[in-house]
């Protein structure tokens, strides 16, 4: 099986390093999930709902984005320069090494104290 | 009060499907939703979506799935509660069932049935000061009631079919005085709807800020002015007395999550004892 090593830095700010296989079809943020990262993927991958935005710490030659990626991240919040849908990202050799870190959490449980 | 046969926690295709089911047995339903529109996540995040896994349809889009459901489930005359979250569950003296919406709406019923999916949608709530303070004293993340904005001046932000369907709708037919805001000039929007809006924005009927966010609020006691930042050029200040932040709801399990005594059931799931 081909795998790939990637680092992803969760929200305590702690590291998990994965290896992931590249011949299974899998895009990034199904990848997280199957990791029991704390990864939604709400939109089952469609780029619409940025549960698995995500910030890109390595310097890797990523597939650009799509207007459905861009028009999602002009709709979230706490976005940055490296900010990206795990879920438009496919899984291949070339991610070797690849390092991120988990965008906050979209809603604070925090938020709700009252209900 | 509200009494029925069947409680439904979630107005999604499962809780949908659940009436026609009990209607069959003749078990009136009463569906509670914090959503304003019946649908869940198929009609919030992917109406326009198709989908595949739905019996029978090799493809259907999400939004015309919901639409079959509710002709479907139409002879059957469920109740709604829609725009308000179920916040409390509650088992009474006579075995049967109480559940209370964040709004104070009482509804009892011997049975209830959760079909909460991936649970509430709620705003996402930008980092900007004292924003709670002015939540339904002029902000609003959803629209529930679109009569009181008739004849308004209301500013909208967003960039998806939510914001957008409004500021057309409002702009066409409420004559209301209309400011769509966009941090970008990308629309997540249909074709069509955004094609409308430009076309609205060129006569004057919708005043559009692109490359433009509120990132400040002002009022006493309720909402009188929002500020908008832009990517180029100073800051634009808007008197408004309606803020309605059109963007993006997610789903958080909690309060489903926390009721009960969650154990590990024989169904190997884990199931709500109360």
């Amino acid at each position: 099986m081909n795998e790939i090593n990637i680092t992803v830095i969760d929200r305590q700010g702690d590291q998990h390093d994965l290896k992931v296989p590249t011949d299974m079809g899998l895009n990034l943020m199904e990848t997280l999930k199957s990791y029991e990262l704390p990864v939604e993927g709400i939109c089952g991958g469609m780029a619409m709902c940025a549960s698995c935005h995500c910030y890109i710490l390595s310097d890797h030659d990523l597939p650009e984005q799509g207007h459905d990626e861009i028009a999602m991240l002009d709709e979230t919040d706490e976005v940055e320069s490296n900010s990206r849908l795990a879920c438009q990202i496919q899984i291949t050799n070339k991610l070797e090494g690849l390092k991120l870190e988990l965008a906050p959490e979209l809603v604070g449980e925090d938020e709700f104290s009252d209900w | 009060m509200i009494q029925t046969d069947i409680l439904i926690i979630g107005a999604g295709p499962v809780g949908l499907f659940t009436v026609f089911e009990a209607g069959l047995l003749k078990l009136r339903c009463h569906l509670i939703d914090a959503l304003p529109i019946p649908g869940g996540q198929c009609a919030e995040i992917y109406p326009k979506k198709p989908i595949y896994d739905i019996p029978a349809y090799p493809e259907i889009l999400a939004g015309d799935l919901i639409n079959n459901l509710l002709k479907q489930i139409e002879p059957f005359k469920p109740g709604f509660t829609l725009g308000e979250p179920a916040v409390q569950l509650e088992k009474l003296d006579n075995g049967h069932f109480e559940v209370t919406t964040k709004q104070g709406t009482v509804h009892r019923a011997p049975v209830v049935a959760i079909a909460g999916g991936l649970g509430v949608f709620v705003p996402r709530r930008p980092k900007i000061e004292d924003l709670q303070r002015f939540e339904e004293k002029g902000i609003a993340y959803f629209i529930k009631d679109p009569e009181k904005y008739k004849g308004e001046k209301v500013v909208i932000s967003g960039g998806g079919d939510s914001a957008l369907d409004w500021a057309i709708f409002m702009a066409d037919n409420f004559a209301s005085d209309v400011t769509l805001v966009h941090r970008s000039k990308n629309f997540r929007a249909h074709p069509d709807s955004v094609q409308k809006a430009f076309d609205l924005a060129n006569t004057g009927k919708i005043k559009l800020h692109l490359d433009s966010e509120v990132y400040k609020i002002n009022g006493n006691g309720k909402l009188d002015t929002v500020t908008l930042k832009r990517k180029e050029g100073d800051d634009v200040q808007i008197a408004t007395k309606h803020w309605l932040r059109l963007l993006c709801l997610t789903p958080i399990l909690r309060p489903i999550g926390h009721w009960g005594n969650r154990k590990k059931c024989h169904c190997g799931q884990q199931c709500i004892g109360l």
